[in-house]
């Protein structure tokens, strides 16, 4: 295969971001997690009034504030000081959770190691005997938001399928994603699987599918 | 008249026993009561039980390991029970040498089992971690069409809270997203012990603002402890 003629450019971290940020409406109530996900809020335009929680008792979190404007008291989930937006407010840990339990947010934007077209998610940890179990609030997330979305590479570093017909790592929860953006396209999980519902310029559905363990479905 | 001001920390740590369950709030440096946790460790009672949200940060040459790591690190952390631990922490290292065991749960699971605790509730049914490794060992249920996970109310013998502000009554007020674990644990501790940036008369905190009402609190320590760090 001549490469040369299938030039593309796979999206970067805030490339994907952008691209999730673009599918959030005003007036949505959304927790984004730790990593890629935490970028999206950047993306959001200001006018546009998406109100963002954080695990640990914030509702209407904004962005870093600069420097001289850093308040010691207001860090977020990943313990990075923000700000807060006008119309704010805080929470204690369980009714934070309740938020996320009790159904309350429209959106959730998670990591992920692995997803499998069933929609089960894998993103805190590669083998169950690992003496870290980084599972913080991601089980409750994947549970209890309306909708849950994943950000991340289509595949590993070492170009092995993340999006598979069954997850190899331990799930953080069964059937709860329901849509994935990626470097390199934007999957819908529908009862039939993965559908396409968005692929980067110069990169043809075959060649996704080639990157894919799972099968996917056009749209 | 009731004062549950105390005036030194030995005062504030008196009478706690080996072998407690200690309610840790705190997320990330905000909110954490670190002047109690250092009386803890002065104080010298072993074998503890650690409810926290973290397991703390990883062993650096240049910063000494403080609060959670430190008491952990001297030996007297028999079991912790939190969300999050690394593996490459102080906290993990402890775990994969067998010198502590470790519960992890999910954050709001853990959250809940507490404020359950506070509010007299012994077990509740959550679809957090059902058909997961967190669900090992729990009884499964359904409900709604939903796998549902039995979990244990965790109350403990001892809560360490962080306020901003205390009156003499233990009414406690606190800042930003210093609130975190500190009003549930505050609920579900035997001996609720608080360290507070500012005190103040009785009726100077306005009725409404107040998050933590006295009845929940048994002492209080004035800390001028400063403003929360980043992580190093």
């Amino acid at each position: 295969m001549n490469e040369t003629a299938h030039a593309f450019r796979p999206l970067g971290r805030a490339g994907m971001a952008a691209r999730a940020a673009q599918d959030i409406p005003e007036g949505w109530y959304v927790n984004l997690g730790i990593g890629i996900p935490s970028l999206i809020a950047d993306h959001v335009p200001a006018d546009r009034e998406v109100v963002f929680h954080s695990e640990n008792g914030i509702l209407g979190m904004g962005p870093a504030p600069e420097k001289h404007r850093e308040n010691p008291w207001l860090i977020n989930a990943s313990t990075q000081r923000v700000s807060l937006r006008t119309g704010g407010s805080y929470v204690h840990h369980a009714d934070s959770f309740g938020i996320v339990r009790g159904g309350h947010l429209d959106l959730c934007v998670l990591g992920g190691f692995q997803v499998a077209e069933n929609g089960d998610l894998a993103n805190w940890a590669q083998s169950a005997s690992e003496a870290g179990r980084q599972i913080g609030g991601a089980m409750d997330l994947a549970v209890g938001a309306k909708r849950v979305w994943v950000t991340m590479e289509h595949t590993t570093k070492h170009g092995h399928a993340r999006i598979l017909k069954q997850c190899s790592y331990p799930l953080t929860a069964k059937h709860c994603v329901s849509r994935i953006y990626t470097n390199l396209a934007v999957l819908e999980v529908t009862p039939k699987g993965f559908v396409v519902i968005d692929i980067i310029p110069g990169l043809s559905f075959d060649e996704l599918q080639a990157r894919t363990e799972a099968v996917l479905h056009r749209a | 008249m009731i004062n549950k001001f105390v005036r030194s920390m030995a005062e504030a740590m008196n009478g706690i026993k080996d072998n407690s369950t200690v309610l840790l709030a705190g997320f990330g440096d905000v909110g954490t009561p670190n002047a109690l946790l250092d009386g803890l460790i002065e104080q010298g009672a072993t074998n503890l039980t650690i409810v926290a949200n973290a397991g703390g940060r990883a062993r650096s040459p240049d910063h000494p390991a403080r609060g959670l790591p430190r008491l952990i690190e001297l030996g007297r952390v028999k079991k912790l029970i939190c969300s999050f631990v690394r593996a490459q922490s102080i906290a993990g290292e402890a775990v994969r040498d067998g010198r502590m065991e470790v519960e992890v749960v999910p954050q709001g699971t853990l959250a809940e089992r507490i404020r359950a605790a506070g509010a007299g509730v012994p077990a509740f049914f959550t679809p957090t971690g059902a058909d997961t490794l967190v669900a090992e060992g729990r009884e499964a249920r359904e409900y709604d069409g939903r796998t549902c996970i039995l979990e244990r109310a965790l109350p403990g013998d001892v809560a360490l809270v962080e306020a901003w502000m205390a009156d003499r009554w233990g009414n406690l007020t606190y800042r930003d997203s210093g609130r975190n674990f500190n009003p549930v644990m505050a609920m579900a501790g035997k001996l609720t012990i608080v360290q507070t940036h500012h005190v103040c008369d009785l009726g100077h905190l306005p009725a409404n603002e107040i998050v933590t009402p006295g009845i929940f609190v048994d002492r209080v320590l004035h800390v001028e402890a400063g403003d929360p760090k980043l992580p190093e």
